[in-house]
Parts: structure tokens; C-alpha cells; sequence
């Protein structure tokens, strides 16, 4: 068994995108050290539901690391201290009795904050919008075999596709670029022939896009990989900048 | 033109101003090296150099790379602050993996910059300048002595400690630029990266000990042989 840890919880509130944020204190007793960090944030909103107090704002859905939603900056790191977990794969064993624990909403221009800790991460559905697809014919499924890939390839394109679209690469970059994102989503395609056939097409229009939402220009200072939940490595930054390159030079 | 209204297109500027520099770095260090060996040699390769068409035309070029390059780093400097927005963490860490150069490359960018403003007046000023104003002696010594000069700037201390910090922020600079140009140009992957960045450190380490050697032998024979500090 965990042991209970007693620590002080300094929570953004901010009630609106345009409105002033500022900190919150909190005193947190007696808090199982197997308590998820979204738990924790749930005995803390009983709490103040109790006390007929406002809940504080946070995004969450699955809970297990998939959907992307937990987007918290906690004490300087995007999704907590742990390398390769998201906010809710974050346990309280990881903290000291006593310490003081920063929760932070994304910073980023592009994620703007909609109230508390949760942000507005449209700006990623508009960059999928624009050509992280493939344009394919429904109906019955083809043979899996009917097209072979080589497994090097498959492997780095599941790898590129376990982007769970969370934006902590966003948070982390201190340029607010987008890259990771946009090169785990053209690389995921990219790799496999499904995807090639619309490549050049795809590269140009994302990278477009992320541009016109205000992203910035990647420097290749390599935070967003350190930060990424999924590993995602700037390597897929280095095809995109290939397919983009190579796009541009045939028009 | 995709050069400029795209992110990626801007970056490949900056990666082919800065590759286009790193090779002239490559080359200037590798004629200074001649001064350590002979005078007149060195003084040979700087008559070779002066106010011809050909070395003007390159000089142009090259003060073109340096306009570009800076102008870049300017202009995305300020539209990466644009989309970081105006809030800042309370709390922020640096993750191992982040290179302390890849976050100071501005700043390293402006000291460079101010290494080459004081390197120009040094001796560009007195010798290739001198000769297109038609005034040899502008500098007090020959326009094509440049060993004359080197002897002359680096018998004075505080020259030398000026180029030392000069040479440290391009060394840090260099490691990160080297291989960032080249993820930039998307010549990189799992392995290529651990490669470039192995390559770059060497590469640059060279170069920048290259240059080095020069102040730091030149200002130790004036310590023994007296040359003074003008
Ligand atoms: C001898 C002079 C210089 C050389 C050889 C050089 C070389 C480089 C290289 C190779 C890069 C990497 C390009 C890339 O990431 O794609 C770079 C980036 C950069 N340089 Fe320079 N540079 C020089 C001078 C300067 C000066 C004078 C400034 C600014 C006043 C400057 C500011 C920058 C900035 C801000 C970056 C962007 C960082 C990045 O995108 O990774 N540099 N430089
Ligand atoms: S690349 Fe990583 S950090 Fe960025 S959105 Fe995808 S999973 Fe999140
Ligand atoms: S809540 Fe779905 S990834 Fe954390």
C-alpha cells in the first residue's frame, strides 16, 4: 500500500478566455498515494461542491491515456514529472508529503483558455481537417495482404499514429509550434502506401495550416519529444520537413 | 514564395544561409591556419584576396548570407513569441534533452554578430576597405599585411579575450545549428540524428579551435617576443 501524502495544490482559475487568470490555493489532506491525478482532482471539486464553492475546470475523458484530453501543466512539465504518461496515468506516489503541486492550463497562443485549466484544442481537429486523411472508396473490406508493407515500415508509422493529439508538444514548446503533432499525423500516412498517394498533397496543406492557426516555426529545440505522453520522436519532423520540401521543389 | 510564407520554408533559409557560412567559417579557418606556418604565405593569400572583382563578388555574397540569415532570426524570433503568447508558466522546467543553445540561439546569434562587427573593423576596415578607397595605409600598417595585423590585434589582451568570447558563442551556436540545419533540410532520422550531432560537435569543435589556435599563439609570441598593443 501507497501512504497518504498532505500537500498544497496552487490551481489556475481564470474564468475566460479573455479574462484575468490568478492562482488558487489549496490544502490537500491525507491523499492516497494510488489516487490518479485526475482523482485528486476530483476529491478536491467534491470538496469545494460541498462547500457550495465553483469546481475547478479541467478536460478529461477516457482516463487511460488515450483520448488526449488531459491537458494539465504540472509543476513545469506538460502531463506531470512522469516521462510517457499522460495526466491521468499520473499517480500521487510520485509526490512528497509537503510539497506544493502547480497546475497549470497549456500556454500557447494557438490554445487559447476557454475557463481554468481547460483549453480550446480546435486548432488540432482544423489541422486534421485539412488533410490528415486518406481518400479512400468504403465498402467491404480488402484482404489484409492484398497490400504488403515492410515491417519497418509499419513499425515507425504505428509509432507516429500513437499521437493522441493531447498538444503537450504545443505546451512544451517554447517557439508554440505544432510540428510534433503535424509530422506524427503526415508521418503515420506517409510511410504506408495507402497514404503516399496523396502525400505531397497532405504535407503542404497541414503545414499550411498549422501556420495559419498562429503556430510557430519549429527550431528543433527538441521539448516537445522530451514532453510527449507517446514518445513521438523529431525524426517524424524530419520527414515532414522532407515531404514539404519535396513538395514544394516539384511544384 | 514558399520561402517566406511558410514555416518550414523560412527554416530552410535559415539552415541554408547558416550551412553556406559554416563551409566559409571552414575555409577562413583553414587560411588562418597559414599564418601559423609562414608570413609571407598568409600575406600571399591576402594579396590573393584583396579588392579583386572576384573576392568583392564573394565578399557581397557573403554579407548577403549574413543580412538574410540575421533578418531571419529576427523576423522568427518575434513570430514564435507571437505564438507563445502572452502567458507564462509559473513553473517551468527543462527536460535533459534540451540543449541550452537551442534555447539561446538569438542571443548567441547577436554576440556572433558582435564578434564580427569588432573582427571587420580589425581588419576588413584596414585592408580589403583600405584598398577600394585607394588608401593602402588606412590601418597604419600595408592593406595586404594581414599577418602585420594579426601580430598587431592579438598583442593586445583585451582583443584576444573579445575573440575568445567571440569563438565560445559560435561554438555553441555551431552545435546546435549543425545538426538543426540538417533536420531542418529533413536529412535526418533515428540514426542520422546521433550522427550529425556526434559530427557537428566534432566539425565545429575544429573549426572553433581552429580560429582559436591563431589569437592564442599570436598572443603568446608577442608576450615572448614583444610586439606591443597598439
Ligand atoms: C558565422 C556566423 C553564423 C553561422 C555560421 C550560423 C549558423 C547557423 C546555423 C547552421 C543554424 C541552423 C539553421 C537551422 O536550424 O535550420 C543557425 C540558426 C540560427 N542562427 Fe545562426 N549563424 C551565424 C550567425 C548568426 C547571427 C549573427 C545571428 C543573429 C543575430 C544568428 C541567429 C540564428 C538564429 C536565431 C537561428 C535559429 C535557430 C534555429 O532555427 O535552430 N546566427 N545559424
Ligand atoms: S506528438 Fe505527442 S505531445 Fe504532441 S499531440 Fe501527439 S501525443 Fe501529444
Ligand atoms: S483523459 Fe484521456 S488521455 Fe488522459
Amino acid at each position: 500500500m501507497d501512504k497518504n501524502i498532505s500537500f498544497t495544490l496552487k490551481v489556475w482559475r481564470q474564468n475566460g478566455p479573455k479574462e484575468k487568470g490568478h492562482f488558487e490555493t489549496f490544502q490537500m489532506k491525507d491523499i492516497p498515494g494510488d489516487t490518479s491525478f485526475l482523482e485528486m482532482l476530483d476529491i478536491l471539486n467534491e470538496q469545494l461542491i460541498s462547500e457550495r464553492k465553483e469546481p475547478v475546470v479541467f478536460d478529461h475523458d477516457c482516463r487511460e491515456g488515450i483520448c488526449g484530453m488531459c491537458s494539465l501543466y504540472i509543476n513545469g512539465y506538460p502531463h506531470g514529472p512522469a516521462t510517457g504518461a499522460t495526466t491521468c496515468q499520473l499517480y500521487m506516489r510520485r509526490f512528497n508529503d509537503g510539497d506544493t503541486i502547480t497546475v497549470e492550463p497549456w500556454r500557447s497562443a494557438g490554445f487559447p483558455v476557454i475557463k481554468d485549466l481547460m483549453v480550446d484544442r480546435t486548432a488540432y481537429d482544423k489541422i486534421m481537417q485539412a488533410g490528415g486523411y486518406i481518400s479512400v472508396r468504403t465498402g467491404s473490406a480488402e484482404d489484409a495482404n492484398n497490400i504488403l508493407i515492410p515491417k519497418p515500415n509499419a513499425d515507425e508509422a504505428m509509432d507516429a499514429a500513437s499521437c493522441i493529439g493531447c498538444g503537450a508538444c504545443v505546451a512544451a514548446c517554447k517557439n508554440g509550434s505544432a510540428m510534433l503533432f503535424v509530422s506524427a499525423k503526415v508521418s503515420q500516412l506517409a510511410l504506408l502506401p495507402q497514404g503516399k498517394v496523396e502525400a505531397a498533397r497532405r504535407a503542404k496543406a497541414m503545414l499550411s495550416k498549422m501556420d495559419e492557426l498562429g503556430f510557430g516555426n519549429c527550431t528543433n529545440t527538441r521539448a516537445c519529444e522530451a514532453e510527449c505522453p507517446k514518445c513521438i520522436s523529431i525524426s517524424n519532423i524530419a520527414r515532414l520537413n522532407r515531404e514539404f520540401i519535396k513538395a514544394k521543389l516539384k511544384d | 514564395m514558399w520561402l517566406s510564407n511558410s514555416s518550414i520554408g523560412r527554416k530552410v533559409v535559415m539552415s541554408v544561409t547558416g550551412i553556406a557560412l559554416v563551409l566559409f567559417l571552414t575555409f577562413h579557418m583553414s587560411m588562418n591556419l597559414v599564418a601559423l606556418i609562414s608570413a609571407e604565405g598568409y600575406n600571399v593569400i591576402c594579396e590573393f584576396l584583396g579588392a579583386n572583382w572576384y573576392a568583392l563578388v564573394a565578399t557581397t555574397a557573403l554579407a548577403a548570407l549574413v543580412v538574410i540569415h540575421i533578418v531571419y532570426a529576427f523576423w522568427l524570433t518575434m513570430m514564435n513569441r507571437k505564438a507563445r503568447g502572452t502567458e507564462r508558466y509559473a513553473v517551468e522546467a527543462k527536460p535533459k534533452s534540451v540543449e541550452w543553445a537551442s534555447q539561446n540561439m538569438l542571443v548567441l546569434g547577436i554576440v556572433v554578430a558582435a564578434g564580427l562587427g569588432l573582427h571587420l573593423a580589425n581588419f576588413w576596415y584596414k585592408m580589403m576597405f583600405a584598398e577600394i578607397i585607394g588608401n593602402p595605409t588606412l590601418g597604419g600598417l600595408e592593406a595586404t599585411d594581414g599577418y602585420g595585423y594579426i601580430v598587431q590585434t592579438f598583442s593586445c589582451p583585451i582583443f584576444v579575450v573579445l575573440y575568445l568570447i567571440w569563438l565560445a558563442a559560435l561554438w555553441f551556436h555551431l552545435t546546435h545549428g549543425f545538426w538543426s540545419a540538417l533536420q531542418t533540410l529533413g536529412w535526418s532520422n533515428k540514426i542520422w540524428f546521433e550522427r550529425w550531432k556526434l559530427i557537428g560537435n566534432i566539425y565545429t569543435t575544429l573549426v572553433v579551435l581552429g580560429f582559436a589556435a591563431v589569437v592564442v599563439v599570436f598572443y603568446l609570441k608577442s608576450l615572448c617576443c614583444g610586439a606591443s598593443c597598439v
